[in-house]
């Protein structure tokens, strides 16, 4: 069953969902790239949370026009509506008073979705809104979901994640480096709202899949999963998008096979089991190459020590430093330094003292900067013979100058 | 309206008057240090918690929940400090990651779980169920004098009220603290504040305020209450402590206007139906804030 839904092969609406759920989900990953780098990801929980007020007053409004209130791109146009006004509300107490954005963000998720629960309950009065069903606009829902609407979601994902692309170059151009882009007269302005009316219509867009309440999740969670994998914009840009159609498809695909279950969170905790796998297991920057980093360095310096103190002929007391001397074979389970270990120690301990030297002469000629921990690397890997030929005659010249 | 409404009507203002107040007051400090969204973080992770108590207990009873949901608002932070260390990921998008995947989980869970014979599903996580909070045993209003029927009152009652309590001892014995750390956390370090305990103490306080509140009233109310009151009290003056009490009487003040507006006013207008009072009393504290950011005396920022 399951794979049937991965292989689009389990009827045309499922298909068109999941493919819907896809390209949702990329323009989600693309948007939520940008909100991330620009420091703005929970303005998408105000959005989001800022629709449920448009939802039913489209409803109540065409209902009283005696048009069907269930009507998908009347409850959509709505939704946006009252998202777009929830944003001006966010963006108007940021700038007009003390207030600091995050306050305005939670004041005004909380005031809108309320306000949106009471006109719910108003809506649970009259008899088509109990069959209307806007509950499964809370969690997503694409069971029993009609062709016109899936075809509908389709098509404007399409737009939106065009959008997005017609105006890529000027947004990472921002994301960037927004000194550099306002000098090629880009206004970062104009920038920032089209990140925001792309998310808005994410959001809006997600309703009906994801659910309103945790469509957030689509905006947030791949693109933090991407930071992990690279420090470049347009990777995380593509890493990002990926994640985000990865986690729709498979999300919506798992969805038409447990048809009891609602879409959103299924979708959800795919987005979280790619950002643990990208959390744990990304290089560099994931925490087991973190980990990793810091045993190798601790080893390192564990055994410069150990090796100077030996060619220094100072006991070692240090019992990691002795184990891993001893596992390496430098010195003899008694402590007394075997062959290898001396000529090793000796070689450490030229390359400490050129080091130290070459410090100094980067010092006095004010070129040294921060605390770099040079003596752990080999420094005939890092300077040019040239280089290391005048510091050893500076060294023997200093030596000479002791005698 | 006498003994009609001490039945149906008083329980419900006081316990959500107790749980905006409850809300409220570790709100003030959420407010001024940037850390507001931890409110809606800890509501939105309170459903999972409730539903693994309910899974491991089998039955809806207040102490297991509570347990659960506070086990769950504590994890979560715990979460959420994790990945902003570990992945030196900023703060707003490491809470992001984590409560929508655990708001995720819970809802997962309780649709698998079979929970049709007991009361527990997400919307009354989100809206509450204020309207059936009522006092039966109540004979009118010498019921309040009568020891009796004055133990019959809802347990969400008694929760509130010790909450409430319990919030306010608090923050009247760590006021000092409390507010150098509002202010200036690098200063309140320097003269010996131990400013990361105190500052986890007000989340778990704000965690327990919105634990107790969220099943009396929802998850909405509690998320409105933390911010709404304490940041419209901002904006009325500069004095911290005029603040915090003023917050408080915004957090009453909405409560009983957002009651009577969602029970009465249907009725004065001619329908017969009562809407949303969580709902009512979240929408009107958002009204009181944007009155005091269009009129409040202190709502600019000093430059």
């Amino acid at each position: 069953m399951l794979w049937a839904a991965l292989s689009l092969s389990l009827g045309y609406n499922a298909t068109l969902v999941t493919l819907g759920a896809s390209l949702l989900g990329a323009a989600a990953g693309m948007a939520g790239t940008f909100l991330y780098l620009r420091k703005n990801a929970l303005i998408s929980d105000a959005i989001s949370h800022a629709t449920l007020p448009g939802l039913g007053f489209a409803f109540l409004v065409a209902f009283g026009f005696g048009i069907d209130g269930r009507q998908l791109l009347i409850l959509l146009s709505g939704s946006a509506l009252s998202a777009a006004l929830g944003l001006y509300f966010v963006n108007w107490l940021t700038r007009e008073t003390r207030l600091t954005q995050d306050t305005a963000i939670g004041c005004v998720l909380s005031v809108f979705f309320a306000f949106g629960v009471v006109l719910l309950t108003i809506i649970q009065v009259i008899p088509a809104g109990r069959k209307a069903g806007l509950e499964s606009f809370l969690l997503g829902s694409t069971a029993g979901m009609l062709y016109s609407d899936a075809l509908l979601i389709l098509i404007l994902s399409i737009i939106t994640a065009l959008v997005l692309f017609v105006f890529l170059r000027p947004i990472k151009l921002v994301v960037f480096d927004q000194g550099y882009s306002e000098t090629l007269g880009i206004s970062v302005r104009r920038v920032d709202f089209i990140i925001l009316m792309v998310t808005l219509a994410v959001t809006v867009l997600g309703m009906k899949i994801v659910g309103l309440i945790l469509i957030v999740a689509l905006l947030i969670i791949p693109a933090v999963s991407a930071r992990f994998w690279s420090e470049r914009t347009n990777i995380i840009l593509v890493t990002a998008t990926l994640f985000g159609a990865l986690s729709g498809y498979i999300g919506s695909a798992i969805s038409a096979v447990s048809p009891g279950l609602p879409t959103g969170p299924i979708i959800v905790l795919c987005c979280f089991g790619l950002f643990l796998f990208s959390f744990l297991f990304a290089p560099k920057r994931g925490v087991l190459a973190v980990a990793l980093d810091h045993y190798r360095f601790q080893k390192a310096v564990h055994l410069t020590q150990g090796l100077l103190s030996m060619a220094a002929a100072q006991p070692i007391y240090e019992p990691k430093t002795q184990r891993l001397l001893r596992r390496l074979g430098y010195i003899r389970a008694d402590g007394v330094a075997t062959e290898t270990g001396k000529s090793l120690a000796a070689k450490t301990l030229l390359n400490e003292k050129r080091w130290s030297y070459w410090q100094e002469i980067l010092k006095e000629s004010d070129q040294l900067d921060g605390q770099a921990v040079f003596n752990l690397m080999d420094i005939e890997t890092k300077l040019t013979p040239d280089q290391i030929k005048s510091i050893d005659q500076g060294l023997a010249l200093k030596q000479g100058e002791r005698m | 309206m006498g003994s009609e409404f001490v039945a149906l009507g008083l329980t419900p203002v006081l316990i959500s008057a107790f749980a905006g107040m409850a809300c409220a007051l570790p709100g003030n400090f959420l407010v001024l240090r940037k850390q507001a969204l931890i409110g809606d973080a800890i509501s939105h992770v309170v459903l999972p918690g409730i539903v693994v108590a309910y899974l491991l207990t089998g039955q809806v009873s207040t102490w297991p929940m509570m347990l659960g949901a506070a086990g769950a608002a504590v994890i979560s932070v715990v979460l959420i400090e994790m990945i902003r260390r570990l992945g030196r990921i900023e703060y707003g998008a490491a809470m992001g990651v984590i409560f929508t995947t655990m708001f995720a989980a819970g809802v997962l869970l309780l649709e698998q779980s079979d929970t049709s014979r007991v009361h527990l599903d997400v919307e009354h996580a989100l809206f509450g169920n204020l309207e059936t909070l009522i006092w039966l045993q109540s004979d009118g209003w010498g019921s309040l004098l009568d020891p009796l029927s004055l133990a019959q009152l809802p347990p969400q009652f008694f929760r509130m009220v010790i909450a409430f309590f319990v919030i306010s001892a608090f923050t009247y014995i760590f006021w000092r603290p409390l507010v150098l750390i509002s202010f200036d956390e690098a200063y309140a370090r320097t003269i010996g504040t131990q400013a990361t305990v105190i500052g986890f103490l007000l989340v778990v306080l704000a965690a327990m305020a919105a634990v107790a509140a969220f099943d009396a009233v929802g998850s909405i109310i509690v998320i409105a209450m933390i911010l709404c009151p304490p940041a419209t009290a901002r904006l009325l003056t500069n004095d911290i402590k005029t603040q915090v009490f003023l917050s408080l009487i915004l957090a009453l003040g909405a409560t009983l206007i957002g009651y009577v507006a969602a029970g009465y006013l249907p009725l004065w207008l001619g329908y017969s139906n009562t809407l949303s009072a969580a709902g009512m009393i979240a929408t009107v504290s958002g009204l009181l804030l944007a009155f005091s950011a269009i009129y409040g005396r202190h709502r600019k920022r000093v430059i």
